[in-house]
């Protein structure tokens, strides 16, 4: 325990060609290995069904074309995946590349239920071309303001920062949420 | 705080290191928030052998429909290990890389140099009990990119590792041994420690090479230890 840890092996980018590992059916590639991370929920997995979607944008606000996103988030309950008691068929974690030409990104999802005294958020996780070591970052709901109120990792937080991580009710079972990688609307990104 | 030790950000890159370009823009400005103390998600998806193809693994022949991909034949391996030297099994190992001449079979990649129809640049395996991968590639070509007028990737292999949970998530990418690119890529040295450097240097390794077949190179990655004896019971990449 008081041996000298191994220093962690150094991040780097992804790269603007990041999809053809990792979303392969987004790199053009005329056939491709078995896609992962394509379903978060299956079918029979109870919850609220739900879209979350948005774009993302550098500093000066032009869309980031070559993103790469990950989602980790626990089931209705808030089990995380693999965890005991949580929802058959649940995957709890997705991937999904942002739009070549619009920065746009998009998960179909059910949506989460608390985490002991944490309000019900998902776990985003983004790399591009430009981004030098993965950055994350989370997703809570304008609906669940109360929970909001006296989430730990929001308190955290200066006040006049929380809003960049609340996604906004754009529709019956949809949210948007984007992500602005600098500036004065400069969403919050956690040291894990 | 969570169950992992701190990120070393001694031997990690900052987000804005201003010769590699696109950074200015892409780089947050605020200082990253240390998440609050029990807050962070420690498990995360687990994968199967089912979820693979049994050819995934193997770059020379997963994509190839007549004959062989061109270029330096390599079985590349190494070890996932956490920073107390214990393997990290089961983890899903991930890689992408442009073919032997530089280009990237990408639909947004038009280097001049020619794609190559028996390779496709992607693939994936689970490490084993040990911690130990392995995959059949062959060694990628340096290409020009924009950042400057005359800028040149070395030769480099995209690794992104799952872990056992978010803070063990990993993108890098490894380089080979003798590279004398490596010295001057504004990426590679956007990471501030030598030592850091020189560990995503994939070393030659001429005793596991095949005779006749193939060079050998070993690249071993260390993923984010626990903390004390938080997980003593509980085995890594479960």
């Amino acid at each position: 325990m008081t041996k000298t840890p191994l220093p962690e092996t150094a991040s780097q980018t992804a790269g603007p060609y990041v999809h053809i590992g990792l979303a392969s059916e987004a790199a053009g590639l005329e056939r491709s290995l078995s896609v992962l991370g394509a379903c978060i929920a299956g079918p029979d997995v109870p919850g609220e069904r739900m879209v979350i979607e948005g774009q993302i944008l550098d500093g000066a606000g032009v869309p980031v074309t070559d993103a790469m996103f990950e989602l980790w988030q626990g089931d209705a309950t808030g089990k995380l995946a693999g965890s005991e008691g949580c929802a058959s068929g649940f995957h709890g974690w997705g991937r999904t590349a942002a739009d070549f030409e619009t920065g746009r990104w998009r998960f179909e999802t059910i949506k989460p239920g608390p985490i002991g005294n944490q309000a019900p958020h998902l776990a985003l996780w983004i790399v591009a071309r430009g981004i030098n070591i993965g950055l994350h970052t989370r997703v809570y709901f304008d609906d669940a303001a109360e929970a909001n109120a006296v989430d730990p990792v929001l308190l955290s937080l200066p006040e006049d920062r929380r809003a960049s991580l609340v996604a906004q009710k754009s529709g019956d079972r949809s949210y948007r949420f984007d992500v602005h990688l600098q500036g004065n609307f400069e969403t919050v990104f956690f040291d894990l | 705080m969570s169950g992992y030790r701190a990120r070393d950000w001694a031997v990690q890159p900052p987000a804005l290191t201003p010769a590699y370009k696109t950074t200015r823009l892409r780089a947050p400005s605020a200082p990253l928030v240390r998440m609050s103390e029990g807050c962070v998600p420690e498990s995360g998806p687990v994968f199967g052998h089912g979820d693979l193809g049994p050819l995934d693994h193997d770059l020379l022949q997963n994509y190839a429909s007549d004959g062989a991909p061109i270029g330096e034949r390599i079985l590349l391996h190494g070890r996932v290990m956490d920073q107390d030297a214990r393997p990290v099994p089961g983890t899903l190992i991930e890689i992408w890389q442009a073919n032997a001449g530089g280009r990237y079979r990408h639909r947004n990649d038009d280097y001049l140099a020619p794609l190559d129809p028996n390779f496709g640049g992607c693939g994936r395996t689970l490490s084993d009990d040990d911690g130990h991968y392995r995959f059949h590639t062959l060694r990628p070509g340096p290409y020009p990119w924009p950042n400057s007028e005359n800028s040149w990737r070395p030769a480099h292999i995209h690794v992104s590792v799952m872990g056992s949970g978010l803070p063990q998530r990993l993108i890098t990418q490894l380089y080979f041994e003798g590279d004398p690119l490596v010295a001057l890529c504004p990426i590679v040295q956007a990471i501030p420690d030598k030592g850091a450097i020189d560990r995503l240097v994939a070393r030659l390794d001429l005793e596991a090479a095949t005779p006749f077949d193939r060079l050998a190179y070993r690249f071993d990655i260390v993923l984010r230890g626990s903390r004390a004896t938080v997980f003593e019971n509980k085995p890594e990449g479960m």
